[in-house]
C-alpha cells in the first residue's frame, strides 16, 4: 500500500516538476530573444535611423525610407482590409446564424487566419503584379489586406456575438429597422473589442515579410510612388541581416528592434482596450 | 372628411418610411453577404492563381515532379522531393520539442499556477506568439545557430553521433545552420500557438469533473493524464495540428537558418531546404518561366498540405466546442 502511494506521489512530483520546467522553458525563450534585440539593436538606434535612407554597402544611412514604406503600405492595408472584414464579421453574427454559408464562411476564415502568408504573396504576384508586369507598393499593401481580413472578420464576429440580444430588441422594440440595431447599437457596444481586432491585425501586418518579398520587392532609394516598388523594414532587414556588411546587419538589428518594440506596443494596446471592455460589462 | 384625409396622408408616410426602411435592410444585409462571400473567392482565387501559376512545371515535369530530387536552374530540371522532405522534417523536429512543452506549459497553468501569475504569463506566451516570425529569424542566424555550431551539435556528434544507426542521423561537421535548427526555431514558434488552445480547452473541463477525480484521492498528475486529458483529447490534436499548421508554412525563420540546400542529407544537422523557405530565397531571383512556375508549384503543393492540416484541426476544435456546449 504505502509503496503505492509513494510511487504516485513521486510521478506526481516529477511531472509538475517538469511542467514547471516547461513554463520556464517558454518563458526563458521570450527573455532571450527580447534581451539580444536590445543588447544589439540599442545602439544603431539614433537620429540618422530615422532621418537617413537605406545606405549602400559600407555606408552612412538610416531606415527612413524603409520605415515610411512599411508605414504607407500598412495603412493603405489596414485601410482596405477593415472594412471588408467587419462587414463580413457582420454578417457572420447579426445574419449568419444557422445559416449553411456562414459555417463555410468561418471555416475558410479560420483557415486563412493560420494560412501561411508566403502563398497570400504568390497569389497577389499572379493576380496583380504579373497583370501589372512589375511589382509595386499597391501589390504590398494588397497581400498585407488580405492578411488583415481574416482577423478582423473573426473579432468583429466574436465580439458581436458578446453583445446581448437584449440590446438589439430593445432597439428593435422602438422602431429601429436592422441596420439601424447594428450599426448604431451592436457596433457601439462592441467598438473597444472590433478596436482591439484591428489593432491586432496591425501589429500582425506590420512585421509580415514573406508576402512582401515579391509583391512590393524593395527599394534602395526613396520613393512614395504606389505604382513602384517600395522600401520596407521587414524585407530591408532580411536583406541586410543576410549580407556579408557588418554595419548593414547593425541597421538591420536597428529595425528588428523597432519593428518589435511597435508590434508589442500594440499588442498591449490591443489587451488594455479589451481590458476598458469586459470590466464594464 | 379633412381628418380621415389627413390620417391616410400619415399613414401613406409611414408606409413610405417603412419600404425606405426595408430597402435599407436589404441593402446592408447584401452588402454584408457580398463581403462574406469575398473571403471565400480569396481563398479561391489562392487555389486558382496556384494552380494557373504552376501548370507550366505540372506540363513540363507531371507527377516526376515531387519524386525527383535534381534542382537544377541552369538545364531547367526542377523537382520538388528536397524541399518537400525538409518541410516535413523540420516540422516533425518541431512538433517533438512544441507538444510536451506546450502540454507542460498548458498543465502548469491551468493546475499549479497561482492565479495571480496566471494573467500576466497568459499575456507572456501570447506576446511569443506576436513577435514576428524574422525577428526569430536573425535571432536564430546570429544568436542561436552559432550557439548550436559551438556547443549542441559537436555534443551531439561526439555522443548520440557515434552511435550505430543514430550516427547517419547526427553525421557531419557541425555547421551551425541547418536541419536541426531550423527545426528548433520552429519548435520555440509554435509553443504559444499549441499552449494557448491546450489550456482553453483545458479550461472547458466542468470543475465538477475535475474536483471529483480530485475527492477521489487522485494527484495532480493523475487527474491531467486520467481525466482532463482524455476529456479534451479532440481540443489537443486540433491545437497540436494548428501548430503543425503553422510549422509547415512558415517562412522567414526558416530561411535564414536552413542554408537554402536542395539536397536529401540523412544527417539533420546538414543544411537542407523547405518549400517556403525556397520559394522566399529564389522568388526574385528565378529567371525563365519554368524556374518561377517550378516555384508556384511548390507554393500549391505546401497549400493542399496546409489545408487539409488546418481543416483537420478546424473540425477536432468544432468537434470539442460542440461537445462542450451540449
Amino acid at each position: 500500500m504505502n509503496a503505492i502511494y509513494l510511487r504516485r506521489k513521486a510521478v506526481n512530483r516529477v511531472a509538475l516538476s517538469l511542467a514547471l520546467g516547461a513554463a520556464g522553458f517558454g518563458l526563458f525563450w521570450l527573455v532571450a530573444i527580447l534581451w539580444t534585440l536590445l543588447f544589439n539593436g540599442l545602439s544603431s538606434i539614433n537620429l540618422a535611423l530615422f532621418t537617413e535612407n537605406t545606405p549602400p554597402p559600407g555606408g552612412e544611412g538610416g531606415l527612413l525610407n524603409a520605415i515610411f514604406g512599411s508605414v504607407v503600405m500598412t495603412t493603405v492595408a489596414t485601410l482596405v482590409g477593415t472594412p471588408v472584414g467587419i462587414m463580413a464579421g457582420t454578417y457572420l453574427a447579426e445574419f449568419g446564424r444557422g445559416a449553411k454559408l456562414a459555417e463555410v464562411v468561418r471555416f475558410i476564415n479560420d483557415i486563412l487566419l493560420s494560412a501561411p502568408s508566403i502563398m497570400v504573396g504568390l497569389f497577389i504576384y499572379e493576380v496583380v503584379v504579373v497583370r501589372m508586369g512589375h511589382f509595386s507598393a499597391w501589390a504590398g499593401a494588397l497581400a498585407l489586406a488580405v492578411i488583415v481580413i481574416p482577423v478582423v472578420v473573426r473579432t468583429t464576429e466574436d465580439m458581436l456575438k458578446l453583445v446581448p440580444n437584449s440590446l438589439r430588441e430593445a432597439a428593435a422594440a422602438l422602431g429601429a429597422p436592422q441596420w439601424k440595431v447594428i450599426t448604431l447599437v451592436a457596433y457601439r457596444a462592441a467598438r473597444n473589442g472590433i478596436i482591439t481586432g484591428v489593432l491586432l491585425a496591425i501589429a500582425r501586418i506590420s512585421g509580415e515579410t514573406a508576402p512582401l518579398l515579391f509583391t512590393a520587392l524593395n527599394n534602395q532609394f526613396w520613393s512614395a510612388d504606389m505604382n513602384a516598388p517600395m522600401a520596407n523594414l521587414p524585407v530591408v532587414i532580411f536583406q541586410y541581416a543576410m549580407s556579408p556588411y557588418e554595419d548593414w546587419r547593425q541597421l538591420a538589428w536597428g529595425g528588428a528592434l523597432l519593428i518589435t518594440v511597435t508590434i508589442l506596443l500594440l499588442n498591449i494596446g490591443a489587451r488594455v482596450l479589451a481590458g476598458l471592455g469586459t470590466t464594464r460589462k | 372628411m379633412t381628418e380621415i384625409a389627413l390620417d391616410l396622408s400619415e399613414d401613406v408616410t409611414v408606409l413610405r418610411r417603412a419600404r425606405r426602411q426595408r430597402l435599407q435592410d436589404v441593402a446592408f444585409r447584401t452588402a454584408t453577404l457580398f463581403f462574406a462571400v469575398l473571403v471565400l473567392l480569396i481563398l479561391g482565387g489562392v487555389a486558382v492563381a496556384l494552380i494557373d501559376g504552376a501548370m507550366p512545371a505540372i506540363r513540363a515535369f507531371g507527377v516526376g515532379f515531387v519524386t525527383t530530387e535534381v534542382w537544377n536552374p541552369v538545364t531547367d530540371q526542377f523537382g520538388a522531393l528536397a524541399p518537400i522532405y525538409g518541410t516535413l522534417v523540420t516540422a516533425a523536429i518541431a512538433m517533438l520539442v512544441g507538444i510536451p512543452v506546450s502540454f507542460g506549459i498548458a498543465l502548469f497553468i491551468t493546475e499549479m499556477c497561482p492565479t495571480w501569475l496566471k494573467r500576466p504569463l497568459g499575456i507572456a506566451i501570447e506576446l511569443l506568439a506576436g513577435i514576428p516570425s524574422i525577428i526569430y529569424g536573425i535571432w536564430g542566424l546570429f544568436v542561436f545557430a552559432p550557439f548550436m555550431q559551438s556547443t549542441v551539435q559537436p555534443f551531439l556528434i561526439d555522443t548520440v553521433g557515434q552511435l550505430p544507426v543514430l550516427e547517419n542521423i547526427f553525421m557531419g561537421p557541425p555547421y551551425g545552420i541547418g536541419v536541426l535548427t531550423a527545426g528548433l526555431i520552429l519548435g520555440i514558434m509554435v509553443l504559444p500557438f499549441i499552449t494557448s488552445i491546450t489550456r482553453d480547452v483545458f479550461e472547458t473541463v466542468p470543475p465538477m469533473v475535475r474536483e471529483s477525480a480530485y475527492g477521489l484521492g487522485a494527484t495532480t498528475w493523475e487527474v491531467v493524464w486520467n481525466v482532463v486529458l482524455p476529456y479534451t483529447r479532440t481540443g489537443v490534436v486540433g491545437g497540436v495540428m494548428l501548430g503543425l499548421g503553422r510549422a509547415l508554412g512558415e517562412t522567414m525563420a526558416v530561411t535564414f537558418v536552413i542554408g537554402n540546400a536542395h539536397r536529401i542529407s540523412s544527417s539533420i544537422l546538414a543544411p537542407g531546404t523547405t518549400i517556403s523557405a525556397s520559394i522566399a530565397n529564389e522568388f526574385t531571383e528565378a529567371v525563365g518561366d519554368v524556374y518561377t512556375s517550378a516555384l508556384i508549384a511548390m507554393g500549391l503543393i505546401l497549400f493542399f498540405i496546409t489545408f487539409v492540416v488546418l481543416s483537420a484541426a478546424k473540425f477536432m476544435l468544432i468537434r470539442l466546442q460542440r461537445k462542450a456546449g451540449a
